[in-house]
Parts: structure tokens; C-alpha cells; sequence
């Protein structure tokens, strides 16, 4: 049995739109538009997409905060909405903009306060939160009251108290938002060492695709409520024809873009000094020595694929392009 | 089974009093401002009473009832609605809960969400009120000259808390439609205060379909107008058989049980905010 079960997964909210001065009209919004998705007892998944994908949407339906227009979801077995309490036993949730800390007492008591809420045996609860004291180095704010708390400290508080009752399930909806680069990376490494130990299954949404590439091998991309792609990151670069660049420092500018075959040129810079090479079918070595016969060479660099380019040309992508891209229909 | 059942609900009341001791402390922290709250908030309430006093300056008696009797009908209203007020009032700010995240924040913890929501701010500054309608339920009593019975006795304790779950089930059921309509604040307060007024006077002195429908549309004169003449062994002057002066827990039964259930359906319609 898969640990998250998604059949058809659909959510339509109604919004009313102002349609002249007093006239209101009733529109259907489809933010999650019939998903389907297995996720297997500890994967890690990236799930992406651009705002208003229904990335939150999803993940709000998976953890019981709101009901499906349609379609089945099972986490852990259960079903999110009608067994709400049952589940938030097993699933830890951070919502990157929403807080489960208590906002005016130090650090340390909503810890304590969560062990109640969640029934935790002592022992256990102790035994975990030393584990993210030393990883997240919690020690020097957990007498502080969270109001004045940092965000990067407050996000490593988060993070204990999603774990403290430990879960099966971790959901965090953009966890590293706002986060200064050496929290991030705090974070990022935690949830590393989390994927490594295999027990948590880990859903993750974020814009941040570094933390995609850093952690999750499974990548979902969902537009306009639907799957547009799943798989690993290596698939999304083939299916979407991304290509390792060659980029070429010249001397002297040429009179005009150079014609190699199987390496068309992406880009033109530095007024004509820099030539990035798309690598299609031609090889490193081809490039540069086609190139040598035309001009001299400064400088060679490779750049490897960025995943944040292939997304972009992705969300670009019509929709119904995108979505039969998938499913492989001719 | 049974056995496992009752210690996972001994562990939950432990939870819940966990988030008491945490709003009790969280409030602590601005222990002054806390001070002038406890006193400040005894104001509306004691301006209640003294209205209903001011207006016997004037009159002898208001609706057919005289000062001691009313006295007792404002008691029973003041002591149940301050009570509500404390335990569920601040329910009304729902929508603030949805906006700052907080209704998702407890949706995802394994504790009923409205009981969690009512712990995490309990405006402990409102217990002075509580306390002062109280103290004018039991002066009245005292002073009305009831003819003591054992089922009297019983009213006297059973109709308050009725008042308190009656005014408590109409905080929940009004701020339940801001699920649907997130700026029905002024509708709601209008039913709520509007219904703790309408219960500080003898149903009497109001007329025609606003009588009818805060009355008996709503239930509002089971609060305190009935339970004050089966505490007085008046007979009710508009005609109701004396069984209605009893019918006060029931009512707060039925009120209970429609506002878990709107509750319930309201939280399945639940959108939450974008992000």
C-alpha cells in the first residue's frame, strides 16, 4: 500500500467576481483539477509548480484542512478529512507562512505543549527533540519567546515541532520562504539527514528549486491544477529537451553567429565576445573544434542543465501541450 | 478496548488543559495590561444592571414585573451570557483565525479544532464579568422572596447553565457563517448582543413579530424570562403553560446540538486563504 493515495483529486472553489456595480457573478476556480499520484513509504517528493498551481491546495486536502470537490486521497490508510485527528497522529505538517509555535512563550514550551497535544510518551519526546536540538543547533534560542524569534530560527522550530510526535508523513509547504541562504542550507541539510535515515516520507512544495535538486529524487510538476510532469529530475531535463551549454569566450568577435552542427547557438553576449552553445547531438570536443578553426578561443565553460529554466519553459508550455507531453498521446 | 478508549480521552483532557495553562501563561506575559483588563471588563456588564435600575427609577414596575423579579431575569442573562462570553465568545473572531493561519494551524493537530480554538484564546481578562453576573444572579435570588422547593433549587443551578450553553451554541452558530460570508460580524453581533439584551428584560415589554421572533423563533426567552417565572411561580402572563418555565435545558440541548452540527458543516465548506 502506498503511503498517499491520490485518485482523481479535485477541488473547485467558488469565487464571485464583481461584474459591474452591483452585480456580482459566481465563477468556478479549479485548483486542483484531477490528480492522481502514488507516493511509497519513504520517498521524498518535490512537488512544483507556479503560484496558483494548487500545490497548497493539494497538500491542504492531504493533511484534512480541506475537503475534496471530488475524487479519493488515503494517507497512511486513512482518509484525510473524515479521520482528521487519527491522521495528524501520524503526518507532521509545516506550512512555511503559518506558525504551530506559541507566539508569546519561549521556544521550549510549545515543545512541551506539543508532547500533550500529541500524546507523546516522555522518553520519546525527549529522545527526539535532542536529536534537533544538536542538528538544528536549537540550544541558544529555546528560551526565547517565538515572537522574538529570527524567521530562520522560527523555521527550525517549526521543523522540531513537526517531528516531535514522529511522524510518518512529513508535508512542508514551502519550508525554506524567506530564509537567509545559511538557514536554508540549515534546513536543507536537515531534511537530507531525515530522507537518509528512510522511515519519513517527505512531500515538499517550494519555488526554491535548489532544495528540489538538493533533496528529492521524485520531481511532480503540477500546473493549473494538473500533473504535468513525475518523475526524477533527469526525465524532466530529456523529456523537455535540456541541454548542457558550451560557452565560449572569444577574442574577437565574429562577424556573425558560427553554424555548428548539432550545437545551434543560444545566446550572443558581450557583444559578441561570449557565444553559448546549446549541446543537441554534437559533443564538447566537436564544438571547440569547430570553433578553433574559426577564431581563437579565451576560455571554454560547460553549464550544466538548470532545472529552473526547464520549469519555466514548462509553466510557459500551453496546457494541454504540456499535459499530452506526459501521457505520451500522439 | 473500552479500557484504551477512556485513557486516550484522559490523555486528550490532559492536552486541552495543557493549551489552557499555555494561553493562562501567554497572558501572564503582559501582566499589567492583563490587570486593567480584569477591571475594565466588568464595565458593560454592570452597565446592564444599572440600565435596568435606572428604568425602575421612573417606573414600578416593567412588563408587569417588579424591580426584585426583574432583578432575577437579568441575573439568569448577565450571569449566562458573561459565562458564554468568557468560554466561547472569542469565537467570533473566526475570520481573523482563518486569515493569520491559525484555523489551519489547528486543523492539523490531532484535537477537535473548536475546543482548540476557544483554549488558545480564552480572554481570561472577561472572568471579571463572569464573576459580577454571577454575584447579581445570586443576589437576586436571594432578595426576590422565591418559595424555595427542591426543584427549584435545581432550576436555580441547571437554568444558568443552560443560559451558557444557550448563549454559547449562538456565538458558535453566528460565527459559523462567517465560513460563508467571511463579513457577517455586524449580523452576528446583532443576534448575539442583540439576544443578550432582548433576555435582560421581561419578554413582556417588547410586542408583535420582533417579540415572536426573538422570543420563540430563536429560543432567546428560555434563556431567562421562563426560568424566572417557574423560579418566582408566576404564571406566564402571555399564556404559555408552566411547563415552559422548565423547557430551559432542553432548549440549550437543542441549541448545542445545532451549532456542533453547523460547526461541522461549516468547517467541511472551509477554503482557507491562498498561500
Amino acid at each position: 500500500m502506498s503511503v498517499i493515495e491520490m485518485d482523481g483529486l479535485r477541488k473547485e472553489f467558488t469565487v464571485r467576481v464583481k461584474a459591474g456595480p452591483l452585480r456580482r457573478e459566481k465563477r468556478t476556480v479549479t485548483a486542483v483539477d484531477g490528480v492522481d499520484l502514488r507516493v511509497e513509504r519513504g520517498e521524498m517528493l518535490g512537488y512544483i509548480g507556479p503560484n496558483g498551481a494548487g500545490k497548497s491546495t493539494t497538500l491542504k486536502m492531504l493533511t484534512g484542512v480541506l475537503t475534496p470537490s471530488a475524487g479519493r486521497a488515503r494517507v497512511c490508510g486513512l482518509r484525510p478529512v473524515a479521520d482528521r485527528t487519527r491522521l495528524a497522529l501520524r503526518i507532521g505538517v509545516v506550512f512555511g507562512q503559518r506558525s504551530q509555535l506559541w507566539w508569546d512563550l519561549p521556544l521550549r514550551d510549545s515543545f512541551d505543549l506539543l508532547r500533550h497535544v500529541y500524546r507523546v510518551p516522555a522518553g520519546a519526546h525527549a529522545a527526539r527533540l535532542a536529536r534537533c536540538r544538536e542538528l538544528l543547533d536549537l540550544d541558544g534560542f529555546l528560551d526565547i519567546p517565538v515572537r522574538q524569534l529570527s524567521l530562520g530560527q522560527r523555521m527550525r522550530g517549526e521543523l522540531t515541532a513537526a517531528l516531535l510526535h514522529g511522524p510518518e508523513v512529513l508535508f512542508l509547504d514551502e519550508p525554506t520562504i524567506g530564509l537567509d541562504v545559511v538557514s536554508k542550507q540549515a534546513v536543507r541539510g536537515f531534511l537530507a539527514e531525515l530522507g537518509r535515515a528512510g522511515d519519513t516520507t517527505l512531500v515538499l512544495t517550494t519555488h526554491d528549486l535548489a532544495d528540489i535538486e538538493r533533496l528529492c529524487r521524485r520531481l511532480v510538476v503540477i500546473d493549473h491544477g494538473r500533473v504535468v510532469h513525475d518523475g526524477s529530475i533527469a526525465e524532466l531535463h530529456r523529456r523537455y529537451g535540456s541541454r548542457r551549454m558550451v560557452v565560449a569566450e572569444l577574442d574577437v568577435a565574429l562577424p556573425e553567429p558560427p553554424v555548428l552542427p548539432g550545437a545551434p547557438v543560444q545566446r550572443v553576449e558581450a557583444d559578441g565576445r561570449r557565444l553559448v552553445f546549446a549541446l543537441e547531438r554534437a559533443s564538447v570536443a566537436e564544438v571547440v573544434a569547430g570553433l578553433a578553426g574559426l577564431t581563437t578561443l579565451r576560455d571554454i565553460s560547460i553549464v550544466e542543465p538548470d532545472i529552473e529554466e526547464v520549469v519555466t519553459r514548462l509553466y510557459r508550455a500551453p496546457a494541454g501541450g504540456a499535459a499530452s507531453a506526459v501521457t505520451g498521446a500522439p | 478496548m473500552a479500557e484504551r478508549g477512556s485513557a486516550s480521552r484522559v490523555a486528550e483532557l490532559r492536552a486541552y488543559r495543557a493549551l489552557l495553562g499555555a494561553q493562562a501563561r501567554s497572558q501572564a506575559a503582559y501582566r499589567t495590561s492583563f490587570v486593567v483588563d480584569l477591571v475594565g471588563n466588568v464595565g458593560a456588564t454592570v452597565f446592564d444592571v444599572v440600565t435596568v435600575l435606572v428604568i425602575f427609577g421612573v417606573t414600578r414596575e416593567l412588563g408587569g414585573f417588579t424591580l426584585r423579579e426583574t432583578l432575577v431575569v437579568v441575573g439568569l442573562s448577565s450571569c449566562g451570557f458573561a459565562t458564554a462570553d468568557l468560554l466561547v465568545g472569542n469565537i467570533e473572531r473566526l475570520p481573523r483565525y482563518v486569515r493569520t493561519g491559525l484555523f489551519d494551524a489547528v486543523l492539523v493537530r490531532p484535537l477537535g479544532a473548536l475546543p482548540q480554538l476557544l483554549l488558545m484564546d480564552l480572554p481570561l481578562r472577561k472572568l471579571s464579568r463572569a464573576v459580577f453576573g454571577l454575584a447579581v444572579l445570586l443576589f437576586a435570588l436571594v432578595s426576590a422572596g422565591i418559595d424555595w422547593t427542591p426543584g427549584r433549587v435545581a432550576l436555580a443551578v441547571v437554568a444558568p447553565l443552560a443560559a451558557v450553553v444557550f448563549f454559547g451554541s449562538v456565538f458558535v452558530l453566528t460565527a459559523t457563517v462567517s465560513f460563508y460570508w467571511v463579513d457577517s460580524g455586524e449580523l452576528a453581533n446583532a443576534v448575539t448582543y442583540g439576544g443578550r439584551d432582548f433576555t435582560s428584560y421581561p419578554v413582556t415589554v417588547y410586542g408583535g413579530w420582533f417579540r415572536a421572533l426573538f422570543a420563540y423563533g430563536m429560543g432567546f426567552a428560555f434563556v431567562s424570562y421562563h426560568p424566572a417565572l417557574a423560579l418566582l411561580g408566576r404564571a406566564d402572563p402571555l399564556g404559555l403553560p408552566p411547563w415552559t418555565g422548565w423547557a430551559a435545558p432542553g432548549v440549550a440541548v437543542v441549541a448545542a446540538a445545532l451549532a456542533t452540527l453547523a460547526w461541522r458543516v461549516g468547517v467541511r465548506h472551509y477554503r482557507s486563504t491562498g498561500s
